[in-house]
């Protein structure tokens, strides 16, 4: 573990980091449009319109070009945790393999059987069967988001086990605790809302796309209405569960939290950043004051305000963590490192011992290895600013997500209010700006993954285990290799994926005008 | 209910659903076989549809039950999951690989501005079917023949090999690659026996019902061959056992003939499950019209109870499951390579769950099959493949 190969593990993240990204294009437009799919087809059932039976299996057929896609990336990631992250396979697969298996009973079959009812069982069962099956299919694909977010976010707060000495990995101790942990509770609340509100845009921009054309204006229309609804429904949480995520992050993740707004010294009731531009230096710790933004608007006190529900309270900065901090009961990055050094030197000589048979050895290396375990993972480290994550990548995806955010409910209040007014046609603008928001609903949502992981660098599980321990001895070549494979598979499947959608809806027509 | 069972009791339950699993997934193989016959009983533009959509309709629960496999035994057996999967990187990408073409290819085959053409997603298919059956079968043959690998302390894999797996197969010096080749290649022809059955049952027109009852029989010959050559290489050569005591690891004469000896009811299965693969063919081809339709019961059966009886063979009565002939004593057993006692029994509540998924999914099929594919149904279904 102490001779890995850089390369290898740069060659690895990016792997993970590509075939992530990819399954993200397309998994939220699953989540999201498989409910407003429901929704629709719900209202045909219930009124009998045909026009709404239309609208639904419209929708249906770029459901499934999409799903494809995301079932193809999907199969990677799961093991991709194998192949290329194998010590780590081994160091958590007590706990972190149990969602994974749960998901593919749970939820995959669910997706899987009822897929096949919902795409060619029109004519073969019943109406109220069918209803049900599209139901099952969005509230399978949504189980299949809450396992995998349960085990990623026992990965930013790990909780519910304990550490083994014999087999030299974590056990889990309580099911219980690692599923309702409050981090994964907001992660999921966030990251599924945050699906539908990217399905809801796309569905309102196709919309829109139609009524500048003059085309399928009643499916247009009525896809418009449900869009704009579900989706202000879905931002409002996505903001309330997003601004539950940050304060958890406050409290288990302290360093992911400062890099959110590039708060490198800690303040007593410290602004909000709400626009910034970082020097084209990263600021240098050991200088007293230097400038970190070249400029900046901040709101006061506000951050002290979300993150403690006091307006004056004190936030620690990244400074406060590497140095320590007394007063606020902060052990300093260097100590830890120490602690963590003398964990894993103990935990080698109680295996040693424990080969000899040397029980007094044994229970004594045992000992000091029980009070140094807390900061084991910081053993692998030597200098404690190589703890700090890349703070202006994160402040910046930070920054995009949560301001797109806000301006997407401005886009759903102006859809819903035209709706209602019955003028969403005329208000050629109001369509164009919907058409246009359709890349940046993937933009913010794509921003959110990179500030969850990379807020979490250098660590794979916070605090336990550091990225480059989680390698599998494996030549960084075959990963470069596989790297671009992946790669270029992925992107010439997008590629026919868009011009199959594109295709798909420019060809529809309702019958209308 | 599990919680009072000891942590071997789980392993051996564990171990159980493992084997299960993979019986149903090489019985789901049924897709990927159907998928490198589509040209050779397709002769119109019409067959192949039908064809392509008789297995559109069943798909996803073959690669879903792959994916359920891997997550289950990242579950259950974690070492084994890092060390394999870790190991034998080439095999597992070139498999997942395959996987990923299959999961657009139905999808996008027909579909206008499909930027590839029908074609190359069909060639896509083929090469699912082929490779997926292969590779998978001849990397659960070095369940018996044994890998190159060793195991650390800290429980870290190291491969010995620089080729990633693929010596397993294409090491033609060693004699255990022609025994790892000869399952791949019977998992193949299986997967096309099997797919002609489903095809039989599956699709109403004369035609093809006659071809798919040939393709039957061309393909039970190279199936036989290939399966009892692996079959009775396996009951002779040495096989990996270990003391229950001291854990120690030793090559023993004989291992896997003694096992099925010592355990009854595992031989009586791997019987019962060979005659009826048998038997379901023998229906399929010689009373076709009478029993076609229903060969593939039998033979599908047949199938899962033989893939699960040889599971039981290698993973029971104190034998490696995933043996190193590197180093004997880094082999993998039920026992060293498992979750905490813990992690088994809160996974073993979860796998209650499993006859609930079977029976809805065994529902949702009879619903649908009621009615049989046909010509006329390809032309008049806009979301056809
Ligand atoms: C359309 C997408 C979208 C939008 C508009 C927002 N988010 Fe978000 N956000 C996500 C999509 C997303 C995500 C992709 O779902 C992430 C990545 C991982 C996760 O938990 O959710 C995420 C992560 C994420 C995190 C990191 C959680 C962690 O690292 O543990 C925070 C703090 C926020 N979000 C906060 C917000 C706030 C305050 C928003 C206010 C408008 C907001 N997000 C809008
Ligand atoms: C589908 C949405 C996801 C996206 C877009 C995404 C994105 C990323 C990115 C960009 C990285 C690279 C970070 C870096 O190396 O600096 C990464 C790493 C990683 N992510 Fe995610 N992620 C997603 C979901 C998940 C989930 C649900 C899990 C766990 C269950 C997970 C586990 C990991 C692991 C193990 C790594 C590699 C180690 C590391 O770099 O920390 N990811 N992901
Ligand atoms: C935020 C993170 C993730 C979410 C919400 C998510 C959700 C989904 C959904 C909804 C599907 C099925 C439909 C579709 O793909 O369109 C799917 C497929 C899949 N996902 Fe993900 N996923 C995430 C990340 C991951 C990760 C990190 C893994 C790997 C462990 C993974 C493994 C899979 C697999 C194997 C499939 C295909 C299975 C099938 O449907 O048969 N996913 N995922």
């Amino acid at each position: 573990m102490e001779h890995f190969s850089l390369a290898l593990l740069d060659w690895s993240r990016a792997q993970f980091a590509l075939t992530a990204m990819y399954h993200w294009l397309f998994v939220p437009l699953t989540l999201g449009t498989s409910f407003i799919i429901a929704i629709m087809e719900t209202i045909y059932v219930r009124t009998g319109e045909e026009i709404w039976k239309k609208i639904t299996k419209f929708w249906m057929t770029l459901f499934a070009i999409n799903f494809a896609i995301g079932v193809a990336t999907g199969i990677i990631l799961e093991f991709e945790f194998g192949t290329n992250w194998s010590n780590y396979s081994w160091f958590v697969g007590d706990i972190f393999g149990a969602p994974l298996a749960v998901e593919g009973i749970m939820a995959f079959f669910m997706e899987a059987t009822f897929f096949a009812v919902m795409f060619f069982g029109w004519n073969k069962v019943s109406k109220g069967f069918h209803l049900t099956s599209t139901w099952m299919v969005a509230i399978g694909s949504n189980i299949s988001a809450l396992w995998i977010l349960v085990a990623n976010s026992w990965m930013q707060n790990p909780v519910g086990m304990h550490f083994n000495p014999i087999t030299a990995r974590n056990e889990m101790a309580n099911f219980w605790a690692v599923l309702f942990s409050p981090t994964a509770i907001n992660k999921f609340l966030h990251t599924v809302s945050s699906a539908y509100v990217l399905s809801a845009i796309f569905v309102l921009g196709v919309s829109a796309w139609y009524l500048l054309k003059n085309r399928n204006v009643k499916l247009a229309k009525r896809s418009a209405v449900v869009a704009s609804t579900f989706g202000l429904i879905s931002i409002l949480f996505t903001i309330l569960t997003g601004d539950g995520s940050a304060r958890e992050a406050y409290r288990v993740q302290p360093m992911k939290f400062d890099s959110f707004e590039g708060l490198y010294y800690g303040a007593k009731a410290a602004p909000l950043i709400t626009f910034g531009v970082f020097d084209r230096h990263r600021p240098s710790l050991e200088n007293q004051e230097p400038k970190v933004f070249t400029s900046k608007f901040e709101v006061p006190k506000l951050l002290s305000l979300m993150a403690t529900l006091d307006p004056n309270s004190y936030i620690p900065g990244i400074d406060d963590y590497i140095k320590g901090n007394k007063a606020m009961g902060i052990v300093s990055y260097s100590d830890r490192i120490k602690m963590g050094q003398t964990a894993l030197a103990s935990l080698k000589t109680y295996h040693e011992a424990l080969k000899e048979k040397n029980d007094s050895l044994a229970s004594t290396s045992l000992k000091t290895f029980q009070d140094n375990y807390k900061y084991m993972g910081y053993g692998y480290f030597k200098d404690p600013y190589n703890l700090i994550p890349n703070v202006p990548l994160i402040f910046y995806s930070f920054h995009v997500m949560v301001g797109l955010g806000f301006l997407f409910v401005i886009l759903f209040v102006l859809g819903l209010i035209y709706s209602m007014k019955d003028n969403l046609h005329t208000k050629r603008w109001f369509l164009y700006a919907a058409l246009w928001t359709i890349p940046f609903a993937w933009l913010a949502s794509e921003a959110g993954w990179l500030v969850n992981e990379m807020g979490r660098q250098p660590w794979v599980i916070q605090d336990l285990m550091p990225t480059q321990a989680a390698l599998s001895n494996i030549s960084s070549t075959s990963v470069m290799i596989t790297f671009f494979l992946f790669g270029v598979t992925f992107t010439v499947l997008l590629i026919a994926e868009i011009r199959i959608m594109l295709k798909q809806i420019k060809q529809l027509n309702d019958g209308g005008h | 209910m599990f919680g009072n069972l000891s942590h071997l009791a789980l392993q051996e339950y564990w171990w159980a659903i493992i084997s299960l699993l993979g019986g149903i997934l090489v019985f789901m193989f049924f897709v990927l076989g159907g998928q490198t016959l589509l040209h050779r009983i397709g002769k119109t533009d019409t067959e192949v549809k039908m064809l392509v959509n008789s297995l559109g309709r069943k798909w996803d629960i073959t690669f879903t039950t792959l994916v359920t496999f891997g997550g289950a035994a990242f579950a259950s057996f974690p070492l084994f999951y890092s060390t394999s999967f870790g190991g034998a990187y080439w095999v597992w990408i070139i498999i997942l690989f395959a996987f990923i073409l299959q999961a657009v290819s139905y999808e996008y085959r027909s579909k206008a501005n499909n930027l590839l053409g029908t074609k190359t997603f069909d060639i896509f298919l083929f090469l699912n079917g082929l490779v997926g059956t292969v590779f998978i079968g001849t990397a659960v043959a070095t369940f018996f023949t044994g890998s190159l690998f060793s195991v650390n302390s800290m429980h870290h894999s190291f491969w010995q090999s620089p080729y990633g797996g693929l010596e397993l197969a294409l090491n033609f010096g060693r004699y255990a690659t022609y025994i790892n080749l000869s399952l791949g290649l019977a998992v193949f022809f299986l997967s096309r026996i099997l797919a002609s059955m489903y095809f039989m049952n599956n699709i109403s027109d004369d035609t093809l019902f006659e071809r798919n009852r040939k393709a039957i029989l061309n393909n039970t010959i190279p199936f036989l061959v290939f399966f009892l050559f692996f079959l009775i290489n396996i009951l002779v050569i040495n096989g990996f056992n270990y003391d229950p005591v001291t854990m120690a690891v030793n090559l023993e004469p004989f291992k896997y003939l003694q096992n099925l000896l010592a355990m009854p009811v595992v031989l009586i299965l791997l019987l019962l499950g060979v005659v009826l693969v048998l038997w379901g063919i023998i229906r399929g081809v010689f009373f076709a019209k009478k029993c076609g339709k229903r060969a593939i019961w039998f033979t599908g059966t047949g199938t899962i109870i033989t893939v699960f009886s040889l599971f039981l063979t290698v993973g029971y009565h104190h034998t490696a499951f995933y043996p190193s002939t590197y180093d004997l004593q880094s082999s993998l057993t039920i026992q060293n390579a498992s979750s905490s006692k813990y992690t088994l029994t809160a996974m073993s509540y979860v796998s209650l769950m499993v006859p609930f998924v079977i029976a809805y999914i065994w529902y949702v099929w009879h619903a649908m099959n009621k009615k049989s594919i046909t010509a006329k149904e390809m032309e008049e279904d806009p979301h056809a493949y």
